[in-house]
Formats: C-alpha cells, structure tokens, sequence
C-alpha cells in the first residue's frame, strides 16, 4: 500500500484518526523498521515536517520537526561550533533526526554519554490523535513524566514525533584516535575498562573481535599532539596515533564494514556478555563489532541465516536486539521482550486502539 | 470508568466504621512479618508528617518500615487489596512535598533497603537498594577511581530512590546532566505488588526508554527497590574557580559568555549578596564578598583543566570580575560548595521562613529573569536570596518571611507563583530538579495543555486505576463524582 504522506501536524493526527494501522517513517535509512510491503499496516511519510524551529548556541539546545535531516542539522551546528554529542549512526544520506530519536542509538561517537541524555522535550500525536508534549526546551527540567525519554527508541510504536528539542555540545577543536593492538577478545576487554575508568577522557571507545581497541579523543588543538602520545602511552603493549582518524570514524559511523545484504542489528549489552555473545555470533558466521566499551555490541548478521536464531539467542541471555537494515520485518524487536507489565500499560494509555501496534495491544 | 469513591481527595476512605477497618488493616501489616516495625502511635508518626517542605504536615495511618523487596511487594499488594493510598519514603528531603504522606495511609520506609550490593569496577556500574544514601554509592564507588555523578545538596542524607523518583539534579547537571541520565536499569514494585524489570546494566536500550519513563514519576508509578547505576570515572584534575561581581547580571553575563567561547565547565554557580551572608553566618567559607558570586569547576584531564582554567580567567576578568580565587586543594573545595550547598539551610539566619524556588529559564535569558525577580521583590517588599544553577538557568530564589506576621505566608506563596509563571513565559520550567510534588501540582498547567496533562494522567491511570501510589503529587486527577 502507498504510504500515506503527512507535511503538517493536522495531517498526521487525520492519519491517526483513521485508525488504519499505521508505522511513521521519514529518511527511510532503517528499513527493517518500516511496515512489510503489502501488509496491514501503513507507513506515515513524515519526511515532509522539516525545518529547525528554533536554536539559539548560547543555550546549547535547538528544536526541529521530524523530517529535518541529520545532515542540515550536522551542519547548523559545525558552523556554530557545537555537535550531536550522542554521535547518531548514519546509515544513508536521508535520515532524519526523527527517525535518530524514535530509534534511540547512539553512534561510536556517543561513549561519554548516549542519545537518551540529549531529547529534552518532545511533542507526538498519540493513538487517539492528541498532540501531547512533555519535557521541554531547557536543559533541566523535572516537570511531569519523562516524555522524552519514552520516546527515545520508541520505533514509532507510540505515537508519531512531531517535533523535538535537544541538548548539544561544543564540538572540540582537533581529534585524535588511538588504536591499541589486537591480543584476543580477553585482553580487548581487559583494555576498555583500564581505558574507560582512566584519567583521560574519551569520546570513543571501540572493540573488535580480535581485541583491538580504538580511542578517541577530543580538544584543543594545542594539546591534541602531547594528549594523543599520552593516550598511546596508557596501556601495554603501547597503542599508535591512527592516521585519517576522520574517515576512520565517519565510516564506523556508517558502519561500512557490514558486508553485502548482511542485515545490521543492534544489540545492548555489558562488558561481561562479549566473550560469550561474541563465540556464540562467530559460530553463526556474523560480523560484529562492540562499541561504548562494549555496552553495545554492532551485530552484521548474514542474510542466508534466520533471525529467529539470532533472537532466540538473545532472548536465552535476557538480551534484545533491533534490527536495522534489510528488507521490512513485522518486528524488527527481537530477543527478549523489554518493559514489562509496565511497558504494556503505558503503551495501552498511549494508544488504547493499538494504531502504531498493528492493530493489537 | 471510575468508581471507587477511594479517588475522590478528600473523600471518606470507608463508608463504615473506619476505626475498625484501620486497627485491620494495621494487624493485616503486622501480620505480612514486619510487627514491631509497623508503627502506629503517635510519638511514632510525627517524624513521618511531613519532608524537608514543611509547610505540608499529614497524619498517616501508619508507617511500615520494611527491610527487603519482598517485604516492599507484599505491603504494596496489600494496599492494592484494601484501596490504601501508600507513599515510598527515603530520608524525607524533598523539597517539594514529594515524600508528603496521605492521610490516614501508609508510609512505606525504605532507610532499611540501604545496602550498595554491588560495584562492577569494568562495567562501571554499582547496584543499589532504594534507601542507599546518595552519598555511599560515590563513596563504595571510589576505590575502583569511579563515582556516582549526580550531587543534589542534601546528597549527605538524600536517598537514590527518592532521587530517581524526582529525578534529581545538583550543581553538576551541566556537564552530567540529570539523575535519569544515570539510572540504566531498575526493579520497580508496580501498584498493584507486580514486580518489574526495566533496562538492565547497559548504557544502551532497546525499545521505549521505561527506565527513563519510571524516573521522575514522582512515585505514581510504583516503588522502585533495586537500582542499576552509571558510575564515571574520577576526573584526574578538579579547579574550582570563584570570582565576585558588582551585579548578578555581570556574573550571569560571564556565564553566558564561557559557554559561548565553548567551554563546558562540570559546574556554573552564582549567589546574590544575601545567599552570601547566609552562607558566611552558617558555615563560613569566607567567600570574597561582593554583589554575586560566580562558581565555576572544571574537572577533566589535568592539561586540559590548566588550560581551560587560562580562559576561564581571561573571561572572568574580562566580564569585570573583582576579586578571584581558584583552587585545586579538596580541602578548599569542599569550603567553597559547603557554603554553596547550604545556602537553603543558611537563610534561616536571615528569616524564619523561606520559600525555596527551582524554576528554569533559558540560560540566555538569566539576566532578564533576574531583573523581574527583583523587581518582584521590591514591589511586594518581600527579601529574596538568589542561589542558582546558572549554567543550566536553573533558578532556587529563596522567599524570606515570618510565618507569624498574620498574612506573610500568603505574600511569600504569592510572589513564588509569580516567579513561576514568569519562568514558563520566558521559556522555562515550573522545576528543574525538586520535582512538582504537592507544592507545584496546580502550576503544571502553566507549562502544559489539557491534553499534555489529559495524557500524563492516562499514563498513570493505566499503572494505577486507584490513583493508591503517592496519591496527590504531581498531577490534579479528574474530580470524580462521589
């Protein structure tokens, strides 16, 4: 079915009102999210309700619509000297900083801290067609339920973003990234937590699964040259300055490295699950790779191969998983289920009529 | 939908002889195994009355001091049985009515539920009970170099349960941001005695953020009873800077005009001159005196705080700062935010009472809202103290009074909603981390629509038909026929 097209907030509201199951969606870079093609649930274009409504730089937040693009945003804020400090992933030209929040990741960029500490106010049409707002356009706030928060990875099966206010960062002078040799899964692990508690503060702090580490760092220029050598310095065996640092990070940002029609899953996790998660993902011949000092493992699992394996793995560890690419899912949630009694009866205020659950709640 | 007349505040809980219901319901609480710890008279009671805002006193019908999460979801499911309102209570520092019990329901102690149960050093996390005091998980935290973030003042005594409730803050928001922020994971006691699991030990999250959704309910949606929280590393080099000005609009100029060049201090703090001699009167930090005082930390990698302290400097002066100090030393340190942390206790030198305030405003828009405080405060003739977390334009203007002049309370809660109001026009908030508890329940519409509301109550409608937990914070529910 064509999907229907929504460029103002009264749009999407007769969209709700309809009670046609409904899945929003506006960039369409993660498309294992969206609705399956000849299904009972319809996707609501919101790639049209652009545009930053407000940014002052001396506040260190701005308010956009949905459809806004990560890309203009990117650039609003590098003239201003400032950055999405929660480092989305980019997994094509289009995304929107909607479909950012409503997927709730934070890139290889976000280790200090991730996408849910930036969303400071949201406003979404629910299921039975209200515009609510919660949170607001200040950095501090303990005003009503956490709204913006609930939202954060919500996938649109809560209600449909209409417009988004977040908190950013200065974005440092120079960078800097450290690779630290690869000496087995064990060691890697052993490596980030010596790192992540260290006295040199990071930005990113990645994991592959031969155990090397990269570090990022970020600062002045004046210093970055000393802090690096510094960096290198920290562990044994000795860590090197990576050249084209830039491209290295643009492309984990990207995630370049998944392979062909291998579909991209995200699966948070803990330090103390990768070896484990890790063999276990080996043997089923999928990529990965284990960001954030392996509180998110990267998982590029190959086409050929079920994705019940792959949730039936995760749901026998208490952990879950959302996949991002590849063709459209009726869930693309796997793993085990999150929230509980309590994620079931928000969802039920939110959207008694199940418009966002594919007509069941 | 609605048909208990329980709903109704106010309301006749029971229809018939409610002393006999209540020495029930009392066996019924002794009898879950907690006997002597179910008190009931009422030497036992006063202490349970009210919080740290203490305009708000209510009796209890009693306070069950349990000792583990079980004990917690057994009471809880017996309140659900019987219709009893109940209220989760730490150390009963709330600042605004958060911890306020119902009356003649029940006060669920947690102090007993303290214990850090663990500290994973390499996953930088620590588990905790809900009466943990703030202050011991930083403290379990430090051998391994790691700490827990969030400093609200009274983090000496505060609990983290009450924290997450209210989704605490503290003067090092603007780098670390709020209480939420650091709580990965819960178990939570829902309304009905149901237990849940929420996010788990990881940063990340999948699906709907509920651990973020359940901070900051103001206890509507149950009892959290274990914790999972985000600890960071001890930063190698900590500077605190301290600089006086001739006016606050100077000081918030110099605020402005850091974060402009941007820098991104753990902390930006200015005092008026009355928060000053507050502070000198109590605990004595021997600020230097002047008009405001401005606070500004840095922590990080130490050549990166030597450097970042050079321009702080050259801002500072060059904002007209008069007398500067800065400081490595702990032990100078601990002076300067001692007497910034006490400001709230230290105005009782100054008054009788006080009203404490937490608006936000734009932190581009400090100067103007100082101005209208002022302003404010000079019309009506009432003295207002400023303390304020500048860099994140969170305002705590402390309302001096004495509750004895006939009329004065009013005056001074009067002059506080106007100050509330004039943060929601600039842009703001009704509160930035004391929560709206009873004190700032009718305000909520200042910031929000019916709908906004229409939908929060919803939200907690579906959690807790009976409206039973913390029963009258937050949100006005929809008055029902009784």
């Amino acid at each position: 079915m064509n999907a229907i097209v929504a460029t103002d907030v009264a749009a999407v509201q007769a969209a709700v009102a309809e009670g046609v199951p409904l899945i929003p969606v506006a960039g369409g870079t993660k498309t294992a999210t969206h609705p399956v093609p000849e299904g009972e649930v319809r996707a609501l274009d919101v790639s049209g309700l652009t545009g930053v409504v407000d940014y002052d730089p001396a506040e260190l937040t701005f308010t956009a619509r949905p459809g806004t693009t990560l890309a203009e945003i990117d650039a609003m804020l590098a003239a201003n000297g400032q950055q999405l400090p929660f480092d989305p992933p980019r997994l094509g030209e289009a995304g929107t900083i909607g479909g950012a929040v409503a997927a709730g990741l934070t890139g290889p960029g976000g280790f200090a801290a991730g996408i849910r500490d930036f969303v400071v106010g949201v406003r979404f049409v629910d299921g039975s067609g209200r515009v609510a707002a919660g949170g607001g356009r200040v950095v501090k706030n303990a005003a009503g339920f956490d709204l913006p928060k609930l939202l954060v990875g919500s996938l649109g099966r809560l209600g449909v973003i209409v417009g988004l206010s977040l908190k950013v960062f200065p974005r440092p002078e120079a960078t800097a990234t450290v690779r630290f040799p690869a000496a087995g899964l064990p060691a890697g692990l052993a490596a980030l937590a010596a790192l992540a508690r260290g006295p040199i503060p990071l930005s990113a702090l990645d994991l592959d699964p031969d155990g090397a580490v990269t570090a990022r760092i970020g600062g002045s220029a004046e210093s970055i040259e000393a802090r690096t050598a510094r960096l290198a310095r920290a562990l044994e065996p000795l860590g090197a300055p990576l050249e084209d640092e830039a491209a290295h990070w643009e492309q984990a940002c990207r995630f370049a490295w998944v392979e062909g029609r291998a579909r991209l899953v995200v699966v948070p996790t803990a330090p103390r699950h990768v070896v484990d998660l890790d063999a276990e993902l080996e043997r089923r011949g999928a990529g990965r790779r284990y960001g954030l000092a392996a509180n998110v493992a990267w998982v590029a699992w190959p086409q050929a191969t079920s994705l019940d394996e792959l949730s039936e793995l995760l749901a026998a560890r208490g952990m879950s998983g959302v996949v991002l690419t590849g063709p459209p899912l009726p869930e693309p949630l796997i793993g085990a289920a999150t929230g509980g009694a309590f994620g079931r009866r928000i969802a039920a205020a939110l959207d008694p009529a199940g418009v966002f659950a594919g007509g069941r709640r | 939908m609605i048909t208990s007349p329980a709903i109704a505040y106010g309301a006749e809980r029971y229809d018939i002889d409610a002393t006999v219901k209540d020495d029930r319901f009392i066996a019924a609480l002794k009898g879950l195994g907690l006997g002597d710890r179910v008190l009931a008279s009422e030497a036992q009671l006063a202490p349970f009355g009210s919080d740290a805002l203490t305009a708000f006193h209510q009796r209890p019908l009693a306070v069950a001091v349990v000792e583990s999460a079980a004990e917690v979801e057994a009471v809880v499911r017996l309140c659900h049985e019987a219709e009893m309102p109940f209220v989760a209570r730490g150390s009963g520092t709330s600042l605004s009515g958060g911890s306020l019990p119902v009356e003649g329901g029940i006060v669920i102690a947690l102090n007993r539920l303290n214990r850090v149960l663990a500290v994973d050093p390499d996953a930088r996390i620590a588990v905790v009970e809900p009466g943990a005091i703030n202050l011991a998980v930083s403290a379990a935290a430090a051998p391994h170099g790691l700490a827990y973030a969030p400093d609200p003042s009274s983090q000496s005594v505060c609990t983290i349960g009450g924290n997450l409730a209210f989704n605490s803050g503290g003067a090092h928001c603007l780098k670390h941001g709020m209480t939420a922020n650091h709580v990965l994971g819960l178990r939570v006691v829902l309304p009905d005695g149901e237990a849940v699991e929420l996010g788990g030990d990881s940063t990340e999250h999948l699906g709907p953020d509920w651990t973020g959704m359940f901070c900051g309910c103001e206890g509507l949606f149950g009892i959290a009873v274990e914790a999972t929280l985000r600890l960071v590393a001890i930063p190698e080099s900590v500077r605190t800077a301290l600089a006086v000005f001739d006016s606050l609009e100077r000081a918030g100029d110099a605020v402005a005009a850091i974060v402009g060049a941007g820098l991104l201090p753990v902390a930006m703090e200015i005092m008026d001159a009355l928060a000053i001699e507050a502070a000198e009167a109590s605990v004595k930090p021997e600020y230097p005196q002047g008009e405001a005082l401005l606070i500004v930390e840095l922590e990080g990698e130490e050549e990166v705080v030597e450097q970042e302290l050079l321009a702080v400097e050259g801002i500072l002066r060059g904002s007209g700062c008069g007398e500067m100090q800065t400081t490595a030393d702990p032990e100078q340190r601990a002076l300067i935010w001692k007497g910034r942390k006490s400001a709230f206790s230290a105005v009782g030198w100054l008054a009788p009472d006080y009203i404490v305030q937490d608006g936000v405003v734009p932190r581009t828009r400090l100067g103007e809202a100082l101005r209208e405080i002022d302003r404010l405060s000079a019309e009506r003739g009432i003295r207002v103290a400023n303390v304020f977390h500048a860099g994140d334009g969170n305002l705590h203007p402390l309302i001096l009074f004495d509750g004895r002049e006939e009329g004065a309370v009013e005056r001074a809660e009067e002059l506080a909603a106007d100050i509330l109001a004039l943060c929601v026009t600039l842009g703001g908030s009704i509160t930035g981390e004391h929560g709206v508890g009873v004190e700032k329940r009718d305000y909520m519409k200042l910031m929000f629509s019916a709908d906004d509301l229409g939908l929060m109550e919803d939200a907690r409608a579906a959690v807790d038909p009976a409206r039973l937990a913390n029963r009258g914070k937050m949100l006005t529910p929809p008055q029902v026929p009784v």
